[in-house]
Parts: C-alpha cells; structure tokens; sequence
C-alpha cells in the first residue's frame, strides 16, 4: 500500500496499472480519509457505496488490460457538475435537493476514462466567490494554518471544496471551474496545482451555469503532470456544447520535461500593484530567476488595458448570471417556496434560495443590462474585453507565456473579508484578465511566506497551448520543490 | 408605398387614414426544435416533446438546428430578401411558468434575414406592395393553461423551443382588408415554400397586429399592438375595430397611448392588456451560449437553386403562357395544392377550358361540401378525362355537368359513367334524322310556323332533344333542322 501522504495521480495510476495495488484498496483508504476530515467541511456529498462500485469495475477492466487514462483513480467532483443520480447543487439552496437525471459530459469522459469518485465537493454559492465563504453549506475550513495559529482560514474560491480535498489528500485530484480565478485562487493558497485551459477546451454541456461566456472546466491536483493527465480525459470537442472548440487534443503529459530552454517568458509590468506584498514581489522575482536558470529569455511586456479588467469582469459575470440564474424560479425543480400568485413564488423561492452574494451579482447584472444602462456598462465592457485580449495577441508576439503571481495574498482569515464584497473582489485582479480573454492559466505551488501559507506562481498561453504551460509549470514546479504541507489537525 | 392613400375612414372631423404593420409568427416546419432534438408533432399529451434544453434544466445548452436555419433563409428568399450572412442570437429576458430559461433565445439587432417585399393582389384589381422590415429566428414559449384548477396554473412545454420565424412588415397596409390579403398571401408563399404549414388554428400562425391612425398625408400617429390575433378574419376585425377607437378616441378629445392590447373573439372588441409604462425591459443581449450565426453565400446558393416556381412567378406564367386572366391566374395559384391540381387538368388540354372548370364548377362544389382542393371527390385526373370527352364529342357540355354530378357522388371515372348510363352523345345521322323526322310529322302546324319564323327552330331542336334523351350532338341536330325545314343554314 503507497503512502497516501505522498501519492500522487500519476504514481497511484501506475501502480495501479502494475497491478501494486487496487483501485478498491485505494479508494477504501481514501473513504476514510474523507470520513475523517469532515471538519473541514469540504465534500458536501459523499458517494462511498458509488466510489467501491466504480473501483470494483475499474479493477476489472485494470485486469484485463482495458485501462483508461484514469481508470481506478479516485477523485473528487466539484458540485458544480451534473453527476447522474447524485444530488447537484452548485453550493446552493435553491437546488438543495436537485438530483440530474444526466451526467455532465465533462464527468462522463473521466468516468468513461475510469475515474472513480468519492463525492461532490464544496464551493461558494454558483462559484460565486473567492473564499469559499458563500456556500450554502457552510464555508471549507483550509486545511493550512498560519504558523503557531488556530484562527481558521479559507481554502480560496470558488473551487475551495476542491483544493482543500486536494491539499488534505483526501482525494488524488478534483474537478474545478474558473470563472475569474476559482481553479487558480484556491489551488494558489492551498498549495496545489490547478489549471483553466482554453475557453472551449473543455465543454460545459451539464456543468451549472455561472457566466457561460467565461466558465471552463479544469483539473486541481497535486502535480503539474497530475493536472496534465486529468485535462486529457476532460478535454474535447463536444456537439452538445456550441462553444466547445473542434481543435484535436495534443498529449499534454507527453509535453512536461521538454524545459523551456530558448522560450520567452513576458513579465506583465501592469501586475506590478501598488501596495502588493513584498512576499508576493519576491515570489515573482524568484519564479524569474527560475526561468532565466532553465534557459528562458524573460522579457518585459505590457498589458495596457489590465486595470481595466477587473470592473470589466464584474459587469460581463454578473450580466450573464442573472439571465442564467433566471431558470432557478420554483417552478419545475430546486426549491420553491409558495406564494400569494407567480410573482409572489418566484419572489419568495429566490429570496429564501439564492444567498446575499448570489443576489448581489444577480441585482448588478440586471442592472447593468437596463435600458439605458446597457451602453454604459455591458457594451463598454465588451470593448474593454476586446482591448485585454488584444494586449494578449500582442504580447503574445513577442513572448511564448507570461509569469505572474497567481493571488495578490496568501489565505485570509473566515470571515475577515466577508463584508467588504470590494476587497474579496480584489483576490481575482491577476486571473480575470485570462478569463476575459479566454486564455488558458495555470497556477503551480511555489513557496510559503513567512506564516508558512503557500503561494503560487501563474503561467499563462496561448489559446489552446495548454502543452506549453504543463511543460513551464513542470520547470516551475521542480525548481520550487515545493514540499510544504498542512499538518493534519483535523485528524 | 407609404405614399399610398389606401380605403380613407370617415370621421367626424372629416376622414382618416389607417396605418398598418403585422408581425407574423410562424412556426417553422421542422421535426425538431430549434435548439434541441426535441420533436414537434401537434397534439401530443402534455410535456411529451421536452428535451432537457427545452426545461431549461441546469448545465443545458443550445444547439442551433441547421434544418430551421435553411428553413428561415428559403423563407428570406421566398419574400425577396436580403440574407445575412452573420446574425446573431440573443436572449430576452423575462419571467413566465411557460418561459422555463427565464429568457427567450431571439434575433434582436442582428436578425437572419433583412429587408423584403410582398405583393397582394387586391379584389379591385389592384396591387400593393408590402415592405418587409426583416424576419428573425425565435424560440417559442410553452403554454399556460389557467382553467384547469381554481388556485393553480398548469403549464405545457411541448411548444417551448419551437422555432418560429418572426416576420415584421412595414407599416404599408392601409385597411383591415389589406392587412388579412397581406396574411393570407404571406401564408401563401410560405406554404409554397414548405417553411410553415400556415395552419393558424393550431397555432403556427399568430399575428401581432399594429395599428394608428393619422389625416391623410400626416405624420404617423401613435401605436397600438394587437397581440397574438390567430384568424384572417380577426386580423381584419381587430384592425378595423382598433382603429374606429383610436378615431372616436381621438375626436373625442382623447389622445392614444401607446400600449399592447389582446383581441377577444367574441366580441370583435380590443382592450388594454399592458402600458408602456408596464411594458417590459427584455434586458437583451447576446446569448454567451451561441456563436454568431455564419454560413456561406454558397448556402444560399444553394438554397436559392432548390425554390420551387413561387405564386406571383406562377400567376406570371397562367397569364402569359396560358391567356388566363390575372384575376383566374391569381385564384388559380392562390395555393400549391390548387395550382397543382390546375396543372394536372390541364396538361395536354385547352388551359382556359380548363381554368374554368377549376375555377368554376370543381370550386362551387367544393365550397357546397366544405372540403379543401386535396380532399375533392373529383380527382384532377377525372376531371381532366370528362373535358376530354367533352371535346372528342363523346358528350355534349351540358351532360357533362350531369356527368360532373354523377362524379361527386360515386367518385368514379367519367368514360365509365358515361357507358354504363348510356350517356354517349348520338352522332349517327339516320338515328337523329329518324327523330326529326316524327317530330316533322307531328306537328305539322309547327312546320308551317317556323317557314314565317325561322326562330322557331329553337322549338324543334327541344324536341329532338327530348326524343334522343339528350343525347344527341346538337350541332348535328341544328344541321339536320336546317336541310329538312329548308330554314337558311
């Protein structure tokens, strides 16, 4: 039996395949696991009946030499995607009780790759959050604390369920979504790897709506080659999904180890915020210096239109999730809370199942698509979105990737950012402008600060040249040796 | 065509001119929804034909059906016009139980097809022109039934998602008249086209009927929109109603505010349904979950190669090629079904003999047994064979009509009829000459009258008539009278 405490994706696969071990007795050591950690409030379902019943058939098709890309492995599924026949609910009340009768196509290819799941995983209210702290479920509880402190801290969001599963081995990968920043934030402050690919990498065919022109699925996991495997099995064109890109999937994991020797690494001189913390500025001087070591030429470039991202990105988001929130009416499923007349259903359904945040956004959004305010807000906002993605192309012509921070702050306190929405805001300010512009971003564990809390480094590409972030990330992830980890008080 | 003064009302401060625009709803012919494979077959039971999409289930996305896409661009080409070649779909949003998204998939500043014209034929012989703003791709909603339990709604989404073509005109009609030709021409080349099977009474027609009122040769006035009004007839009523109210409205010191109304049937009457003030912001914007629309010209090439002849080509055709009228031309082409049924009866035969008989006896029968030209007892091929005894002499025109009737009621073939009751025309001159003959030896005061009165003839040729059962060819009966009376030829 591995050593859970130091296993990862890629060396529970192998040894699988090896026939060292089986998927059963893996998944049975991580069904404890997860029983044991439920202080940290991070699976909100647990599916270990379901999870013995796919390991079962895993180590079947293991035996006869069928094995998927992920067969046998067990993991984790943010409860944003539609698993059939297990309760979905996107964080929310509103869909407390919702159970699809489909599974997303995201999670049908990794179960059809094999994957074995444990149970859905927490996040904020519709990914709606940076903290982890708007779930109707109550927040994660980080598995990380500050040297010599109780004080609770969050996982990140709004993929919090998924990095704090990932960081306290409770699984060996999970499925997040990344809006703004909810795959890279969270694994950035939880001292994991997490990757948004391409917008149309992945489909969003069954994955509950937020902002449909931004959200993507992607892996969190403890390895950049972990991540690399995962993305494989999720990624793809799919007809059911109109946004989902017709491009072939390269072999990502082929890609890692190939260095980046003779590649230009852009250092966005805009990401340079005042007031930023030293141990964030010396994070990025030290990934830097990691690159110039393996042989990168790092160059200066500039993103003119940044500053402009972040009140861009809470225009676009919110428009797009009230309309897409709409369909949470009482009506057909979720909750309903029954009223004088429809007006009066729908108004008491939504007030008693969306949280304040989720209202919030929902009320910004309407508003900025008023009559009279659309100009003024949506459209500007789309023309800002132009001008982040065309800063993209044209730095894009000059270097292969760009490096940055992946949060301005490492974990904060429960609860200290959760009335001042402007602030909690700010978490996302290095990871919107890669939504915005749809490109992929990876964010790879790089070092703790002086507390001992992880922070990340991000890498971003090329549309569709995820290959180029595996293989940077992995060069990353070697020179950090990044070997921090959570002590398991929650044991 | 603005220009164009149509029928004036009057008023009491002298007359006023009606202005209309339609937007026509029509459901797109199609087996499956516009954006899920859903099936839209009529009268299925309740929620039977709802895709998860169409539910509006979480994590569902559209998928837009090519099929409809061809179909709105044959349907654009079909009224004359421009085909973009990038649209763009965008979401109305707005809460209903029948609405399950919260928001209707629409076209809203970028629409599939531009700018258009229809021409109607008038009864009066005239032509007007109608301007076609645009037509656009839309989703249907579902339906709302409020009658099936005292404190409960209960919605039906079998609709939800049917794709209908959203039709606008310009405001070019000038009379309720005008509006209900402009429909059932619209209808016409649809049907033709096979894009909407224009049965209104299920639903696949609906029109949203705008109305104002102003002095001949003034600005617009203000506009009423009539919703969802679903006969030609009632586009007719509701129009004329509407603006009688806006006239009395306004010359009685009342000023017309812009709002929707609904149309109620039974009373021939419209009323307020919501203000401007309640109107709804819809919050458009591109729909995130859909690329732009874009196809090649090659498409509509494509598509273009493949229309079928369309009315107004046709009716071009009847009048040039085969000498109709315009009026019988128009009558004839005013569907497929009938068109087609012309062409087969006269194909190989005199096309205006033929016209007639169409237009004439086959119509007044079909109007006396209510049925539709695709369930006439009388097949066009029938029809076809009776002229063509008619005109082989085989029967007189007058023992066709009975041989017509005949048809009607034993759907049988006219040479058939014809044999087994005798009904062959007598062409022999011994047999015909044998009646004359004792019709001449009976009366031969008669014979002496007609010698004054060569009109008298007419007496003769009953008689002869009577004798042979009518069967006589009465060209050969006048020409044997004529030699035997000695009457001027």
């Amino acid at each position: 039996m591995s050593d859970l405490a130091t296993l990862t994706l890629a060396g529970a696969r192998d040894a699988l395949r090896r026939k060292k071990i089986s998927s059963r007795e893996l998944t049975t050591s991580f069904i404890k696991e997860v029983e044991g950690a439920r202080g940290l409030n991070a699976f909100v379902t647990e599916t270990p009946e379901l999870a013995l019943d796919m390991a079962t058939r895993a180590d079947a098709r293991l035996s006869r030499g069928e094995a998927g890309i992920l067969e046998g492995v067990p993991l984790g599924i943010k409860d944003l995607f539609c698993t059939k026949g297990v309760k979905t609910t996107a964080g929310s009340k509103i869909l407390g009780n919702f159970v699809p009768t489909y599974e997303s196509t995201v999670t049908r290819q990794m179960f059809d790759a094999g994957a074995v799941m444990l149970g859905k995983l927490n996040m904020d209210e519709f990914a709606m959050g940076s903290s982890n702290e708007t779930s109707a479920w109550g927040p994660v509880i980080s598995p990380w604390r500050r040297k010599g402190s109780n004080t609770p801290l969050v996982p990140g969001g709004s993929s919090g369920g998924s990095a704090a599963a990932v960081s306290a081995r409770l699984c060996l990968g999970a499925t997040g979504t990344d809006t703004g920043g909810s795959i890279r934030q969270p694994a950035a402050v939880a001292g994991i790897t997490g990757i948004k690919p391409t917008y149309g990498r992945c489909s969003r065919w069954g994955i509950v709506a937020f902002a449909s022109s931004l959200d993507q699925a992607g892996p969190m996991a403890h390895t950049v080659r972990d991540c690399a495997i995962m993305l494989q099995a999720m990624s793809g064109h799919d007809p059911k999904d109109s946004t989902s890109a017709p491009i072939a999937v390269p072999d990502f994991e082929a890609a890692i180890g190939k260095g980046v020797k003779g590649m230009r690494v852009g250092i966005p001189k805009e990401y340079r915020l005042d007031g930023m913390p030293s141990e964030i500025e010396a994070l990025w001087a030290q990934g830097i210096a990691w690159m110039k070591d393996a042989g990168a030429e790092v160059i200066d470039v500039s993103l003119p239109h940044t500053k402009y991202a972040l009140p861009a990105y809470y225009i676009v988001a919110p428009a797009e999730a009230s309309s897409n929130l709409a369909r949470y009416d009482g009506v057909r499923y979720g909750l309903r809370v029954n009223g004088d007349d429809v007006i009066d259903l729908y108004e008491k359904s939504r007030a008693a199942g969306f949280g304040r945040e989720v209202q919030r956004r929902i009320l910004i959004g309407t508003y900025v698509l008023s009559a009279g305010y659309y100009d003024a807000y949506y459209l500007r906002a789309q023309k800002i979105r132009t001008l982040i993605a065309r800063d993209f192309e044209q730095a894009f012509e000059k270097c292969d990737m760009l490096l940055t921070p992946t949060s301005p702050s490492p974990a904060f306190g429960i609860g200290e950012k959760t009335d001042d929405p402007i602030s909690m805001y700010l978490n996302d300010v290095f990871t919107v402008t890669v939504n915005l512009a749809g490109l992929p971003g990876i964010s790879v564990p790089a070092g703790v600060n002086n507390e001992g809390l992880p922070l990340g480094l991000q890498l971003i590409g090329r549309a569709f040249d995820e290959a180029t972030l595996f293989r940077a990330g992995q060069v990353i992830e070697d020179a950090a040796a990044f070997k921090a980890r959570p002590d398991s008080w929650w044991k | 065509m603005t220009n164009r003064t149509g029928k004036l009302i009057e008023g009491a401060t002298g007359k006023w001119e009606v202005v209309i625009g339609l937007e026509v709803h029509a459901q797109v012919l199609s087996k499956a929804k516009l954006f899920s494979g859903a099936a839209t077959a009529f009268g299925a039971a309740p929620n039977a034909q709802v895709s998860l999409v169409d539910a509006a289930m979480p994590g569902m996305l559209p998928v837009i059906n090519e099929f409809c896409v061809e179909q709105a661009i044959r349907t654009g080409l079909g009224l004359n016009a421009k085909i973009n070649l990038v649209s763009v779909f965008d979401r109305k949003n707005y809460f209903y139980p029948d609405l399950p998204a919260g928001y209707q998939i629409s076209q809203y500043k970028q629409p599939i097809v531009g700018e258009g014209v229809v021409l109607v034929d008038m009864p009066n012989g005239e032509t007007i022109e109608v301007g076609i703003e645009r037509l656009h791709l839309e989703q249907d909603a579902g339906k709302s039934s409020h009658d099936m339990h005292p404190s409960l709604s209960f919605v039906d989404l079998n609709r939800s998602g049917i794709a209908l073509m959203e039709i606008v005109s310009r405001p070019d009609l000038r009379s309720g008249e005008e509006a209900a030709a402009y429909l059932k021409k619209l209808r016409t080349i649809l049907r033709y086209l096979g894009t909407c099977d224009g049965n209104m009474d299920e639903g696949s027609m609906r029109a949203d009927v705008n109305v104002s009122v102003r002095k001949p040769g003034a600005e617009y006035g203000t506009r009423c929109e009539i919703k969802n009004v679903n006969s030609m007839r009632f586009v007719q009523i509701a129009a004329e109603y509407e603006a009688r109210r806006q006239i009395d409205l306004i010359e009685g010191g009342g000023k017309v505010e812009q709002e929707t109304r609904l149309f109620d049937s039974r009373t021939g009457e419209t009323r307020t349904m919501r203000s401007k003030e309640e109107a709804h912001d819809y919050r458009y914007f591109p729909d995130p979950d859909l690329l732009p629309l874009e196809f090649e010209q090659a498409l509509i090439d494509r598509i273009k190669a493949s229309l079928p002849e369309l009315p107004d080509a046709r009716k071009q055709r009847y009048v040039s090629q085969f000498g109709l009228s315009p009026y019988d031309a128009g009558v004839l082409v005013s569907d497929a079904e009938t068109a087609a049924y012309y062409e087969e009866v006269a194909k190989g035969r005199d096309p205006k003999i033929a016209a007639n008989w169409v237009t004439g006896d086959l119509f007044a029968m079909l109007n006396r047994l209510n049925l539709s030209i695709t369930q006439s007892p009388v097949s066009a091929a029938n029809l076809g064979a009776l002229i063509d005894l008619i005109a082989d002499n085989t029967i007189s025109g007058r023992i066709a009509k009975d041989v017509f009737q005949i048809m009607v009621e034993t759907r049988d073939a006219p040479g058939a009829i014809v044999e087994a009751r005798g009904l062959r025309q007598v062409t022999d001159t011994s047999a015909i000459e044998a009646a004359i003959d004792a019709v001449i030896a009976a009366n031969p005061d008669k014979v002496a009258e007609v010698a004054a009165k060569p009109k008298m003839a007419g007496w003769f040729v009953g008689q002869v008539m009577q004798k042979t059962g009518g069967k006589a060819n009465p060209a050969v009966v006048n020409q044997l009278l004529a030699k035997k009376l000695n009457l001027p030829g």
